[in-house]
This record gives structure tokens, sequence and C-alpha cells, in this order.
């Protein structure tokens, strides 16, 4: 043997059967509404909605290194938005929530640019104050109810079968979304940039990635994200108040989900949604102590594996469901006339 | 007058805020971290003082005393035990460490002592104050925060330009790789940094839990008035901190009094944020951030 070949890689014959398998995931989903009970519906939007949130969220921390506690601060505007759209401006309501998410984009566009100026630990307490902003604002507008909030009263009109169908699919539609946003974002030019900063600012940057310029896209696209998030709890909820819109508990949550399922991938996600959510159905009625518990399984799961569990799996059997990553597969030298055969697994790894 | 009257008071609440930053700024000088639960730490203080007040029938002043101590071993078992694990190359650890805290604290203390208000009484030096003018006085309680606040600032400032401690400090801070060479111990230098921090926030939060009302969630607002005095001030200068909080305390108090009560804690954000725009190393940066 004298030099080995290699090749880079993305894709493999696993996600070929990835892909397979949640189209058909998808499908099954999007066939409920047609036999499931609205309660159950009701519940399956709670779950895409903190999927979709996750996702936002691990998009700025996992990805990008941008720690936020504040993008309750876009769920807020978000279910505001919606208000505002569809009760004041007469948009259909299931529009009103995808140009709500516009409307949180506007506002990080100009909180932005001051954030960017903080790193680290106090980027995410900047954040936080941004959100305390938007909610006194908000909650000192008498219009839009002041401390008490507002119904929505234009989806609240909606025929109610259209409504609870019409919101799970919508539901359904920003998780899938979501999933496929940071897939096709984490393998552009973007998502390189994303990566190569997370790992080191300075080498990124005299790489010539433009530091700034991509964290704020990313910031920008997290805000649209969790604005229709907070639109479509909003459509769930029917009522929108400050206090609960702009709660530091989403960021919490969020936080939660991706610590325990994965920092950083798609996959650590999905996963953390399932076990919060399992959590979540059998011990809300703790209330307290149930976010006394999330804050427990955060503060081990950071400290002891900071991967989570996704980052468990990886690391035993090498799995990856979602292609981002590019990979070396060594090859034999190919014999005269014999086929290429890849063998070997993968010998190094860019992200 | 009345003006003048309000902006006093501001300028006093600032000194509390200062007092709430002090050890924000302290644990970030020296190992670059942000303590998301600095806050709740403080409101925490609060809870131990009312808990030896009430449970054990402790004299207030006692309480304060021993709660100050108690939180000092506190912020050293949990700095060596805990937070210094999450220290390395990977900054986003401590933050979510951190917030994780904060989340664990916030809710113990509603499951402990529910979500209610809580005051602590310290009898007559509440009530009385000195008059000036007709309509302007200050209240003793408001001003012996304000003096206690400037004396932390002054000792905590002379310890780390004057002891041997604090020349370990600031070479931590300098460079950890050379302090450590030159025989330093990190671990040790960031636990007494901790252990600081939270004893000072600890005195905060009692003077907090005497001139106001508290409850469970406060911790979150205090950090957030925190960190806008550590940036206002400027990075790296504690005297800055000073300043930041007195900056933050007017601008709400001015606030509440220009548009209503509702939108003075508005007024103090806002201000916050033309700092950042206009001058974002704050009013005395001294040192660059990590």
């Amino acid at each position: 043997m004298s030099t080995q070949d290699f090749r880079v890689a993305r894709s493999t014959r696993v996600h070929r059967y990835v892909l397979i398998v949640s189209v058909i995931v998808v499908a099954v989903l999007a066939s409920f509404p047609f036999w499931a009970e609205v309660a159950f519906l009701r519940t399956m939007v709670t779950f895409f909605t903190l999927l979709a949130l996750a996702q936002m969220w691990n998009l700025l921390g996992g990805y990008a290194g941008l720690i936020s506690v504040g993008q309750q601060a876009y769920i807020g505007l978000g279910a505001y938005g919606l208000w505002l759209l569809a009760d004041v401006l007469h948009i259909h309501p299931f529009v009103a929530v995808i140009l709500a998410g516009s409307l949180a984009v506007l506002v990080a566009l100009v909180f932005a640019p001051l954030l960017f100026r903080l790193r680290g630990g106090y980027f995410a307490i900047g954040t936080w104050v941004v959100a305390e902003v938007v909610r006194l604002i908000v909650s000192n507008i008498q219009a839009a109810g002041g401390g008490s909030g507002k119904t929505i009263i234009s989806a609240a009109r909606l025929p109610i079968d259209t409504r609870i169908n019409g919101t799970y699919l919508l539901a359904l539609g920003v998780a899938v979304g979501s999933i496929l946003l940071v897939y096709f974002l984490l393998r552009s030019r973007l998502g390189l940039a994303l990566t190569a900063i997370r790992d080191n600012e300075l080498a990124a940057q005299s790489s010539g990635v433009n530091v700034w310029r991509s964290k704020l896209y990313v910031y920008l696209i997290s805000a649209f994200g969790c604005g229709i998030v907070g639109a479509v709890v909003a459509m769930n909820l029917l009522r929108i108040q400050p206090a609960a819109a702009f709660s530091i508990n989403w960021t919490a949550y969020a936080l939660f989900i991706v610590v325990i399922g994965g920092f950083g991938t798609i996959e650590g996600p999905i996963i953390g949604t399932i076990i919060y959510f399992t959590l979540l159905q059998n011990l809300s009625q703790y209330g307290t102590t149930y976010l006394l518990l999330l804050g427990v399984i955060a503060v081990v799961m950071a400290t002891k594996a900071p991967r989570g569990i996704w980052g468990f799996v990886v690391k035993r059997w090498d799995i990856h469901l979602f292609p981002v990553r590019r990979r070396l597969v060594l090859e034999e030298p190919s014999e005269p006339g014999g086929p290429a055969a890849s063998t070997s697994g993968p010998v190094a790894e860019a992200s | 007058m009345d003006w003048a009257n309000v902006a006093i008071q501001g300028v006093l609440l600032g000194g509390l805020y200062a007092l709430f930053a002090t050890g924000l700024a302290l644990v970030f000088g020296v190992m670059r971290m942000v303590n998301l639960a600095h806050g709740d730490l403080g409101i925490l203080a609060a809870f131990v003082t009312l808990f030896l007040v009430q449970s054990l029938h402790m004299g207030l002043w006692w309480s304060g005393i021993l709660t100050v101590v108690i939180m000092f071993v506190v912020g050293y078992l949990l700095q060596r035990g805990l937070l210094n694990f999450t220290l390395s190359s990977d900054d986003t650890r401590p933050i979510v460490v951190t917030f994780g805290l904060s989340i664990i604290i916030q809710n113990g203390l509603i499951l402990w002592f529910s979500a209610d208000s809580q005051g602590l009484d310290a009898g007559k030096i509440e009530n009385i104050s000195i008059r000036i003018t007709d309509k302007l006085s200050i209240g003793w309680f408001p001003l012996l925060v304000f003096i206690t606040s400037i004396v932390v600032v002054a000792l905590l400032q002379t310890f780390l330009n004057r002891t041997k401690l604090g020349r370990a400090f600031r070479a931590t801070s300098d460079d950890r790789e050379a302090a450590e060479l030159m025989g330093i111990n990190n671990r040790h230098i960031y636990g007494l940094a901790m252990a600081i921090a939270l004893a000072i926030v600890a005195l905060a939060g009692i003077l907090l839990a005497i001139r106001t009302t508290f409850d469970p969630t406060q911790g979150s607002f205090r950090l957030i008035y925190a960190f806008e005095a550590v940036i206002m001030g400027g990075m790296g200068s504690i005297w800055g901190t000073l300043i930041g909080g007195i900056v933050l305390g007017v601008s709400q108090t001015l606030g509440s009094q220009a548009f209503g009560s509702g939108w003075g804690l508005l007024v103090g954000h806002l201000v916050f944020l033309t700092v950042l725009a206009v001058r974002p190393s704050g009013f005395f940066a001294k040192t660059v951030t990590a």
C-alpha cells in the first residue's frame, strides 16, 4: 500500500434511510387532524412549539456560541404580533402567524448591534435586558391590554375545527421548518462560518469570516423562528399576557431541552424535547418542584455530560442522522478494474 | 425641590445597586465568568437571614453577620466544588450552569418560603430621616446603605491594591497561566473571589430586604440591575461600578417621577442601552473583555 486515497463525504447510506423514515413520520403526524382528538392535537402543538424553540435557541447557543437568556423577547413579540396583525389590522390569523415572525426580526434588528457589543455571559444578560425592555413597553401600552393582556378575538371566531387543525398543522410546519432551516443553514457557507466562530472567533475572523454579519444573520433567524413560535402558542391559547409571553421560563425550557439532548446538534433538541415533554406530562402538576428538577438536571448535565445524550450516542456509535459535517473517508487504493470500496470509518472530521 | 428629593433617592438607591454589582464585577474580573445566579444568591441570603430571625429567633444584626459568613463559605465551596469545573476554553458552560443554579435557587425558595413577599424588620432606623428643608429629607437607612456601599467598594479596592492576596487576584486576572507559574493556586483564588463576591451580595440582599419587601423571583431583576451598573461603570473599575449603580438608580427614580411609576424601570434600561450605544466600554473602563 502506497498512499491511501480518501474522499470528502457528507451523506452516507444511513442518511437515505433517515430521509425516508422522516418523510413517513411527518406524513403520519400531518394526518393526525383527521383522526386524533382535539385535546391531543393541542398537546402536540405544545410539543412542536417547544421543539422549534429549542432548535432556534440551539442555533444561537450551540452553533454560534451566543447564549441567549432573552429569546422570550421574540416569543412575546410574536404572540403580540399575532394580535396586532390579526385583531387590529384584520389579516387572516394563519397568515398573521407567519408575518408575526417578521415583526420579531424588525425588533431584533434594532437591538442586535447593541447586544453584539457584549460577549459571553454579559451578552446573555444583555438579551435578558432586551426582553425586559420589550415586556415593560408592551405592559405599559394600554391599547394592547396593559398587564392583563388580550384575547385573540379573530382567532377565537374561526370555526373550531379550522382553528384547531390549522394551528396543529402550523405548529407541525414550524417544527419541521425549524429543523430544515437549521439543517440547510449549517450546510451553507454561513453554517461553516458559524461553527468556525464558535470554535475560535479570532481564528475565524483572520480567515476572512465576517464575524459580526454572521452573528447578525443567525440572531435575526432565531428571532424570526421564536416570533413564529410565539404566534403559534398564542393561536393555541387564544390569550396573550405580558408576564407569560415574556416569561424567562421559555429560556429555561429551551436551555434544558438543548442541554439534556445535546448542544450544537440537530438531533439533540429533538431528543431533549421528547424527554422534556415526557417529564412535563408526568410532573407538571408539581410546578415548582418540576422547574427545580429541570435546574438540577441542567446543572448536572452541563458539568458531567456537556455534549448531552446525543453527544453520548455520537461518541459511542458514531451515528449522525443529519449530514451536516464533512467527513474524510479512507478508501482502498483502487485495484485495476476493481471498484473502489470504502473501508474504514472517518479518520477526521471537520464540523 | 421635589425633583431634587427624587434624585437624591435615586443616588441612594444606586448605592444598593452598586453593592449588588460589586461581586458580579469582581468574579468577572478575576475569572472572566459571569454568574447568572448572582442576584438569586443575594436574595437567598435575605431568606437565610429571615429564617434565622423567624425560626431561630436570633437578633437581626447577628443574623445578618452570620448570613454573610455563611455565604462566604457557600461561595468558596460553590466555586471549588462546582463552578471551577465549568471553567475551560468553552465559555458557554458557566453560563448554562449558573442559569441552572438560578432556576434551582428561585424555585427552591418558592418551595420553602412560598412566593409571597417578605420583609425584614430593623425597627426604628427604617423610619427616621434627616430633614434638610421642608420638602427635602434623607432617610437614615437608605443613607446607611449608601455609606455601606462606599465603604465596601473602598475596602475591596484597598484589598486588591494593597494586600498580597489582592495582588494574587490581579495577577490571576491579568494572566492565569503566568500567575500559576508564579506559584499562585488559581483554583483557590477563584474560590476566594466567589466567597468575597457572595459575602458582599449577601450584605446587599439583607440591606435590600430591610429597605423593601422581597420575594424569591427578585433575584433576576437584581442581576439585571447589577449587570447594567457594571457595564455602564466600565469593566474592571470598581469605583466605576458605583457610579454606574448611581446613574441607574437616578434614571429609575427620575423616570418614575416624570412618566409615572410604570415607566421608571424602563427609563433605567433605556439609559443603559444608550450608554451601551454611545460609550460601550462604560464610563471608566480599565480592562478589556476576554
